[in-house]
């Protein structure tokens, strides 16, 4: 790797010029295998929720959201890349064969993240649920005993809370804007509720890491808080909609999972150790 | 961004951007955005302007709340100063035992 002098990191760089290991927090170190399979289900759920998330770059309303939700795509593909990054360590794959090699049931995100949101509404309502767990597990795992979960939960942290804040303010406004805009975003966060409970409930991986990983559910109350104060100020009740069947946390996946990571995953496959 | 005007649905105001780049800089205008509000223009102007921390402050200013100087007329407009160097305090001589200047 070059040092830092010889490259300009705002000018026109090659991607290989940049030693893309060394900017992930929390990297240098080796996980257990146990550590590795809880760092997997975190970055498939930050990494599957950015690949969604990018089927929104020029479809937003306005080039505006297309940027916001871009950013937000990059701050969840930066958390996914130091977790499969971080897990890889203790089967000898790098990120890239985390991300793209990896058959559907070795996969182990949330159900949440997998739903089609390819309408405004749907999209923000997984926003909107999945940020505001996002920011009570990061908030925990800052504490985290293994120190590069620590390290990458600190780092996520405070980029989950701005998506929170982004789905909260399009929450209010959607649920003041008309009529239409109201109905449509009480149907989606009643369609996604759903799929919230697989988020907090705990499991023999959870229970056995101690002080290492955090346990889904002690998130629960500071989640219902946050939801609480929000559907408050925007005037609406909470979803009734009953728990969805799920298994993400064991491998297995919804049918739309199928197609998200063939696309996703397609090229790296068609052309293995592809540059660009 | 669409030109305003343009697209009959568009609905949402052109707001200005400013960013302080450090503290003792003050606020200078970067471009502009739109936003269906002020908080929503704070933000987007996050996303759009600060992505290579360009900023620690900013500032949005609804477009049509800015008064500008007509640029047809900047001859006019712009005219006095010329001739009057003597405005510039390089145009003095210091004057023999003044400190601290």
């Amino acid at each position: 790797m070059s040092t830092e002098e010889e490259i300009d990191v705002h000018g026109d760089v090659s991607i290989d010029q940049l030693d893309l290991a060394a900017e992930l927090p929390g990297s240098g170190r080796t996980a257990t295998p146990e550590i590795a399979e809880y760092a997997t289900r975190l970055g498939d759920d930050a990494l599957i929720l950015s690949q969604q998330l990018g089927w929104w770059i020029s479809r937003a309303p306005e080039l505006e959201e297309d940027l916001a939700l871009g950013n937000i795509a990059l701050d969840l593909l930066g958390h996914a890349r130091a977790f499969l990054n971080f897990a890889g360590t203790a089967s000898n794959r790098d990120e890239d064969e985390m991300a793209f090699m990896r058959d559907e049931p070795e996969f182990f995100n949330c159900w949440l993240v997998e739903q089609p949101g390819n309408e405004f509404g749907s999209m923000l309502a997984r926003q909107l649920y999945f940020s505001a767990y996002q920011v009570q597990l990061y908030t925990a795992l800052e504490h985290s005993a293994d120190e590069s979960l620590a390290a990458i939960g600190a780092k996520a942290r405070r980029e989950v809370t701005y998506h929170l804040d982004h789905a909260v303010m399009w929450t209010l406004r959607l649920a003041g804007g008309t009529d239409e805009s109201r109905r449509r975003l009480i149907v989606a966060l009643e369609d996604m509720w759903p799929y919230v409970e697989e988020l907090f409930i705990d499991d023999e991986l959870t229970n056995s890491l101690d002080g290492i990983a955090i346990r889904p559910s002690s998130l629960r109350a500071g989640f219902d808080e946050t939801l609480a104060a929000v559907f408050a100020e925007a005037g609406l009740e909470l979803p009734m909609a009953r728990p969805a069947a799920t298994g993400g946390r064991q491998g297995r996946h919804s049918t739309p999972f199928g197609y998200i990571l063939a696309e996703m995953q397609w090229l790296a496959r068609r052309h293995p150790g592809a540059k660009w | 961004m669409s030109t305003p005007g343009e697209m009959g649905t568009e609905d949402w105001p052109l707001w200005e951007v400013f960013i302080r780049a450090n503290r003792g800089l003050s606020h200078v205008h970067v471009g502009s955005l739109h936003a269906p509000d002020a908080e929503m223009a704070l933000r987007n102007a996050r996303d759009l302007y600060t992505r290579r921390n360009e900023g620690i402050s900013i500032w949005v200013v609804e477009a049509t709340a800015v008064t500008t100087s007509d640029p047809d007329r900047k001859g006019e407009f712009f005219e006095s100063p010329a001739g009057k160097n003597y405005r510039h305090a390089i145009y003095y001589t210091r004057a023999e035992g003044v400190k601290h200047l």
